[in-house]
């Protein structure tokens, strides 16, 4: 499967997400935040970091680059979409997720581990994750703090966009699990079209025993799961 | 010519920045204040003679499309 990574100044997740997929067996490339995203590719990668050093607004800024249009057809064909951390707050700031992340409750950087319950097994980035257990996964992040308002929050819930609810080690969703106060310890949702995610905790930070979880890889082994059964609908 | 521009964030959405600096000025003894805000302010040059009616128009626009994000925050213009 081919993976396209964006690269905007001062996105600093995009060697770990690259590194990630190719450890995993699958093709990743970079692609610079003034291209457009290459032909062939089956998913795109949103990455965290702090594009255009979070001026204005963080993902304010990024979601006017060149490729964020293309990546915006792409997702409109069904393209498969994930955005991580900052690559969370630019689809929100896109528009292609509902929403908004906002600073941590406490007004602190949060940089630790944290569970995840998965709320929706069907999709292409959750298919795969194991059901009996929550996910540990680290998080890194001063505006996490997922906000919207109260007909947004039904509609999610009401369609299962809601994929990942932050828990304690044993699955339930406590108000003391919630690292920066998320409206129902969202971490991550998806749109109604099940092809555009984005969660506040980094997945391939979590692929390798080495840096003390391998839960991440269930995201990217559900998408690649996927990508078996359906050759990709947004090809440029 | 410049417009000015105040973000502020919506009354619904956490702002615990405002609420941080509000209970600081409490324990300063200000307790007439009830509630403290806080949000950004944006000062944009315009050139000499440019059409007010149109730059509010656009500056309307952008600041709804991206200085500001309607869904957590409101803003306010003004020109002079």
């Amino acid at each position: 499967m081919n993976f396209s990574v964006l690269q905007f100044p001062a996105s600093n997740c995009d060697q770990d997400a690259v590194h990630a997929i190719r450890r995993l067996g699958h093709q990743a490339r970079m692609v610079w935040h003034k291209d457009n995203l290459p032909p062939g590719t089956d998913a795109v990668i949103v990455p965290g970091g702090f594009s255009y050093g979070d001026y204005l607004r963080c993902g304010a800024i990024a979601r006017f680059s060149p490729v964020m249009q293309s990546v915006r057809q792409f997702a409109d064909k069904g393209g498969w979409v994930l955005g991580i951390c900052n690559g969370f707050q630019v689809l929100t700031e896109a528009g292609l997720l509902p929403g908004a992340l906002v600073r941590n409750r406490d007004l602190q950087f949060h940089c630790e581990q944290v569970h995840l319950k998965t709320a929706a097994a069907d999709t292409p980035f959750t298919r795969r994750i194991p059901a009996d257990r929550p996910l540990r996964i680290p998080i890194a992040h001063g505006e996490g703090c997922y906000y919207a308002d109260e007909a947004t929050l039904a509609e999610l819930r009401a369609n299962g966009q809601v994929l990942w609810q932050y828990c304690d080690s044993e699955g339930n969703v406590t108000d003391q699990a919630n690292p920066n106060g998320a409206l129902h310890n969202i971490a991550g949702i998806c749109n109604k079209g099940r092809n555009v995610a984005g969660l506040m905790p980094h997945p391939e930070r979590a692929c390798e025993a080495l840096l003390g979880s391998e839960d991440g890889k269930w995201i990217f082994e559900s998408l690649f799961e996927a990508g078996r059964e359906r050759p990709a609908a947004g090809t440029p | 010519m410049k417009a000015k521009i105040i973000i502020t964030p919506k009354k619904a959405v956490l702002d615990p920045q405002g609420k941080t600096v509000q209970n600081a000025l409490a324990h300063m003894g200000y307790t007439a204040v009830t509630g403290v805000h806080i949000g950004k302010y944006v000062e944009i040059d315009l050139a000499p003679g440019t059409d007010c009616a149109a730059a509010e128009a656009a500056l309307s626009e952008a600041g709804r499309k991206f200085l500001s994000n309607p869904v957590i925050e409101d803003f306010k213009l003004e020109l002079e």
